[in-house]
């Protein structure tokens, strides 16, 4: 039972990503309006995004940033002491990015709206039907 | 549709809670992820690079290429967004409006006729001109400088805390993004038009592949910033910290000018008028 409730734990965060992505991709398939597919689009990318730095989580660590930084010469850098920075890293650079194609995305629907005046999928698909 | 939608996400979510049990325990320092290079990292960053911190050296140093075409993607998106929405041909319309600030009388002035003159007193409108709100305008008046330099130590002082030039920028792009919400698209024209945005956007991008392009002048492989202790007259893992700060540097101006920029064609649909 101990152990149970200590696996439970210890995969919880990994299950709520699974259900923030669950939320976004259904958001993806199932909406008709296309901003709220965008929406979805960028639940996906924080649930992933959240992923990776729980990826990077170690126990009894700190933030990857050298303590006392220049007079630490006299004192060893333990890899355990500090948490893994790579899952930082890519995610800063996913995180910018990911607004950066945001405004793509919303320059295209702006688009598209100007030209069927609606952002609804299946009435622009009536649409290219009747053409 | 809806049934089939919940039938593949719940298919997915189920495979990919039963892939978990695999997983290594949340926190675990032996966790494959944190084996292979990230130990060096941490270890080597200092007497390598001398930036403490690490998430920095890595990103501007080790993976110094993998940045700089993210950096390139940001650019990209920009102008993206410039060529989608940017309406360059606009048919000047009939009649201008001009609101008398202290009266909050409008002119309407016929196409041919003499604008007022450039003054305070004078500002040009749309036809969907909505009031301002005072207290949105001096308190947006007061957040603004503030954050300003809030987003210039958060990139200055990257090597040292969290921070650099993606967040940097982002905030300094946001600063002026809430200037432009709280008053109107044409006054921060007036403050930072397109064409500076659009060139601070290349420029930022310039700063970092220059950056890179010293290096080989000075003999070194592109991005490797120990070259560069010829110019600062400092030894080569001291300059390899004052690269990064210079790659940084680029990264926040594009990633500032691309915030505006986008924020620009988005709110007035690429006609640059009154915007929101």
């Amino acid at each position: 039972m101990n152990e149970l409730v200590s696996m439970i734990m210890s995969k919880l965060n990994y299950w709520v990503y699974i259900a923030l992505m669950m939320v976004g991709l259904y958001a993806i398939i199932a909406k008709k309006n296309l901003v709220k597919k965008i929406i979805g689009m960028n639940i996906l990318q924080t649930a992933v995004i959240l992923f990776f730095i729980s990826l990077g989580a170690k126990q009894k660590a700190t933030i990857p940033i050298i303590m006392h930084g220049h007079t630490a010469e006299d004192h060893a850098i333990r890899a355990a002491d500090y948490i893994n920075p790579l899952p930082h890293v890519l995610m800063l650079t996913a995180i910018v990015v990911a607004v950066a194609t945001l405004g793509v995305a919303l320059a295209l629907v702006i688009k598209v709206f100007q030209k069927y005046q609606t952002l609804e999928e299946d009435e622009i698909l009536a649409q290219l039907e009747d053409e | 549709m809806k049934s089939l939608a919940l039938f593949i996400v719940l298919l997915f979510g189920g495979l990919l809670i039963y892939c978990t049990l695999d997983f290594p325990l949340w926190g675990d320092p032996q966790a494959p992820a944190s084996m292979h290079v990230s130990p060096r990292y941490i270890e080597h960053v200092m007497q390598e690079t001398s930036v403490p911190n690490i998430v920095t050296a890595v990103l501007a140093d080790y993976r110094g290429y993998d940045t700089m075409f993210e950096t390139i993607v940001i650019f990209a998106a920009g102008v993206a967004c410039l060529f989608l929405l940017r309406v360059f041909r606009r048919t000047e319309s009939e009649t201008q409006l001009y609101r008398h600030v202290p009266t909050g009388i409008t002119l309407r002035i016929v196409k041919g006729a003499e604008p007022p003159r450039e003054s305070r007193e004078f500002e040009r409108i749309d036809l969907m001109w909505v009031p301002y709100d005072l207290i949105i305008k001096t308190s947006a008046r007061l957040i603004v400088p503030f954050s300003q330099i809030f987003a210039l130590y958060v990139i200055a002082h990257g090597h040292h805390s969290p921070g650099g030039g993606f967040q940097g920028g982002v905030i300094l792009g946001a600063s002026i993004i809430l200037f432009a919400i709280s008053h109107n698209l044409r006054s921060s024209f007036s403050r930072i038009s397109e064409k500076h945005a659009v060139l601070l956007c290349g420029l930022g991008v310039f700063i970092y592949a220059g950056t890179g392009a010293l290096s080989i002048f000075l003999g070194s492989n592109y991005l490797d910033y120990g070259a560069l202790s010829q110019i600062f007259g400092v030894d080569p893992v001291t300059a390899r910290s004052h690269g990064i700060l210079m790659v940084e540097i680029g990264v926040g101006i594009c990633v500032m000018a691309v915030m505006v920029h986008l924020y620009y064609n988005l709110a007035s649909a690429g006609r640059h008028d009154e915007g929101l």
